[in-house]
C-alpha cells in the first residue's frame, strides 16, 4: 500500500492560519490501512485543530469528510455541492489523492496535511517498511523475491557492498537489514545462487521516475 | 590490450607492486597534494587519490591526479558511482584518460548519510561492478553503452576494491569473481588486521582460479594508537581487528603505539607477502602519509622498480 505520515501538527496549524472555514478530507483507501489519512483520523486531527484553535481564540469550522478514493473521479464528486462553502481543503490522502482533489477543484485551495513516504507492508501492527519504489521493471524473479532498488541503500544491482555490519545490517542504520544479504540467504535457500553468479547489467532508469511523470494508457478500457 | 600504467608495467615485469592511498584537501589549495606526492615519491608504484571518502567534499580526485601526473608521478584515479550517473561517468573517464591518467579504480562509494551532506540526493544509477563493465566497454570496443564509437578510447588499467571482512564472508570471493567476469584487472582490499580470516579468504580465491585472472593487492593501515584500533572496530562495519591486535596496541604505552602501529603493519605486509595470489600491497595511511616510505622501508618494499614506462 501507499504510506503515509501525518504532518506535525502546529505545521499543519501553520498552514491553516489564513483560514476559519475549512474541509478536512480523508480517504477510504491505502492510508485508512496504515492509520495515516481515514475516517478515525480525521475525527482525531478535527478535533486537535479546533481544540488548537480555539486556545488562540480563532475557532476554526471543520467540515469532516472521509471519501471512498482520493485518486478517482466519481469519488470526488460528493464535496462538489459544498465546497464553495469553504475557503480551503485539508486533505489527509497520498500525494496523488491531495493533487486530484486540486485538480478536480481549480479553485479551491487544497492543502496537505499528510507526508506520503513510500510503498511499503505491515511487518507487524505500528511497524509499516518499505518494499517496493515503483521503478516499473521489476527484477524480483532474479533476486528472490527481494528488491535490490528499494532494499538496498545503494540500490545496487550486484551486491552486497562492503557495509554489510556483522550481524547482517546495513552500515547506513542498524534498523535496515542489508538486503543483499537476504538475497543471497533466499537465493541459497531456493536453490538459485546461480542467479547472483551471473552480473546483472546496468538498468534502465527510463521506466522508473527519471522517464518523466509516467502513464498507462489501456485502450481497452477506455470508452 | 597494455595500457601505459605504471602499475600494470610493475606486474607484468613480476615485481611485488606497492600503492598507497592519499585524500585530497578540503579546500583548492593544490600545494597540500603536492606536498602529500613529494613525500609518496620513491616508495610506491602509484598513489590512489579518493573520491569524496566517506561522503565528505574534497578537492576532486580527477583534479588532486593532474596535480600529482605533473610532478611526474602516477596516480590512480578512484570514482565512485554516488554522485554521478552514466552520462557523467563516461564524461570523466574520457576526462581522466584525457589528462593522461592511467589507472581508474571503480567504486560505488560510502553512501552520503555518513558526509557532511546528508541531505544530499544520491545517484547509483549503476554499482561497482557495471562501473568496471562500462570502462571495459569504452577501453577494448571504443564503444559507448549507447553503441555509439568513442573518438580515442580511454586506455585505462582496471581496478575495484574488495573487502573480504564484511558479511556474508563466504559470498566475498564469490563477488569478487563477479568483478573478474566484469573484467577488473587489479583489486586493492579493504584493510587487513585478521591476517588469518584474509588467508582463509585467499584459499577461496585460489580455489576460484580468480589469483590468476586478477592482480590482489592487499589493504594494510597503520594504527596510529589503541583508540584509533578501538574506534575503528566499533564504527566502521566490515572492518575486522582482531582482539589480540588491540590489546597488543594497548600494552604499549601510549607514546609508544605509532611505532608499535608501523610494526605491526610491517609484519602484516612481511606476513601477507608470503600468500600465494597477492601481488602487491595496497598502503593507506590515512592522513598519516609519511609514514608510507618508513613502512615500505621496514618491509623491505624499497626500492621500487624503475619502470620506463614509454611515452605515447
Amino acid at each position: 500500500m501507499i504510506m503515509g505520515e501525518q504532518k506535525p501538527l502546529e505545521v499543519i496549524l501553520g498552514m491553516l492560519a489564513p483560514y476559519d472555514k475549512i474541509v478536512l478530507a480523508g480517504c477510504h483507501g491505502c492510508v485508512t490501512v496504515c492509520r495515516a489519512g481515514g475516517a478515525k483520523e480525521v475525527e482525531i486531527l478535527a478535533s486537535s485543530l479546533r481544540l488548537a484553535r480555539e486556545a488562540e481564540g480563532r475557532p476554526l469550522e471543520i467540515k469532516e469528510v472521509t471519501l471512498e478514493r482520493q485518486c478517482d473521479p466519481e469519488y470526488l464528486e460528493p464535496m462538489r455541492p459544498y465546497l464553495e462553502d469553504y475557503q480551503a481543503v485539508l486533505s489527509i490522502a497520498c500525494g496523488a489523492g491531495i493533487q486530484f482533489v486540486a485538480e478536480k477543484y481549480t479553485s479551491t485551495v487544497v492543502l496537505p496535511g499528510l507526508d506520503t513516504t513510500f510503498i511499503g507492508v505491515t511487518e507487524k501492527q505500528g511497524l509499516w517498511v518499505e518494499r517496493c519504489q515503483a521503478c516499473g521493471d521489476c527484477v524480483l524473479h532474479l533476486t528472490g523475491g527481494i528488491c535490490p532498488v528499494a532494499r538496498c541503500s545503494k540500490s545496487l544491482f550486484n551486491g552486497p557492498c562492503g557495509g554489510t555490519t556483522t550481524d547482517g545490517r546495513c552500515e547506513v542504520d542498524k534498523e535496515i537489514p542489508c538486503g543483499w544479504m537476504m538475497i543471497i540467504e533466499r537465493l541459497r535457500s531456493l536453490n538459485q545462487l546461480e542467479n547472483y553468479r551471473k552480473n546483472l547489467p546496468m538498468k534502465s532508469w527510463k521506466t522508473s521516475r527519471d522517464g518523466g511523470p509516467r502513464r498507462i494508457a489501456r485502450e481497452d478500457l477506455m470508452e | 590490450m597494455k595500457t601505459a600504467s605504471r602499475l600494470e608495467r610493475v606486474f607484468d615485469e613480476g615485481h611485488f607492486a606497492v600503492t598507497t592511498e592519499c585524500g585530497p584537501p578540503r579546500g583548492s589549495d593544490p600545494e597540500v597534494i603536492r606536498k602529500k606526492g613529494e613525500l609518496l615519491r620513491g616508495s610506491v608504484d602509484a598513489i590512489n587519490v579518493t573520491d569524496n571518502q566517506t561522503s565528505v567534499v574534497r578537492m576532486a580526485s580527477i583534479a588532486s591526479c593532474a596535480i600529482l601526473k605533473e610532478m611526474g608521478l602516477e596516480p590512480i584515479v578512484q570514482m565512485v558511482t554516488r554522485d554521478r550517473n552514466r552520462i557523467s561517468l563516461q564524461s570523466d573517464i574520457l576526462g581522466a584518460a584525457g589528462l593522461g591518467l592511467n589507472a581508474i579504480l571503480c567504486l560505488s562509494g560510502d553512501h552520503q548519510t555518513f558526509g557532511d551532506d546528508p541531505d544530499a540526493k544520491n545517484v547509483f544509477d549503476i554499482d561497482s561492478i557495471q562501473l568496471i563493465e562500462l570502462v571495459k566497454m569504452m577501453r577494448d570496443e571504443g564503444k559507448f553503452p549507447s553503441g555509439k564509437e568513442i573518438q580515442g578510447p580511454p586506455n585505462l588499467f582496471i581496478g575495484a576494491a574488495c573487502n573480504p571482512f564484511a558479511e556474508p564472508f563466504e559470498i566475498r570471493p564469490i563477488r569478487l569473481a563477479k568483478k573478474v567476469d566484469a573484467g577488473v584487472q587489479f583489486i586493492q582490499t579493504q584493510c587487513i588486521y585478521n591476517l588469518d580470516r584474509f588467508e582463509k579468504f585467499m584459499d577461496e580465491v585460489r580455489k576460484l582460479g580468480l589469483h590468476e585472472q586478477v592482480k590482489i593487492l592487499a589493504g594494510v593501515t597503520p594504527l596510529k594508537s589503541a583508540g584509533m584500533a578501538k574506534f575503528m572496530k566499533k564504527n566502521v562495519a566490515g572492518m575486522d581487528i582482531p582482539d589480540d591486535v588491540i590489546q597488543r596496541m594497548a600494552d604499549t604505552p601510549k607514546e609508544e603505539q605509532a611505532a608499535k602501529g608501523i610494526e605491526i603493519c610491517v609484519e602484516s605486509i612481511e606476513r601477507l607477502r608470503k600468500v600465494e595470489g597477492v601481488a602487491g600491497a595496497h598502503i593507506m595511511a590515512i592522513e598519516w602519509e609519511k609514514m608510507v616510505p618508513v613502512i615500505a622501508e621496514k618491509a623491505g618494499l624499497l626500492p621500487r622498480p624503475d619502470i620506463s614506462v614509454p611515452s605515447d
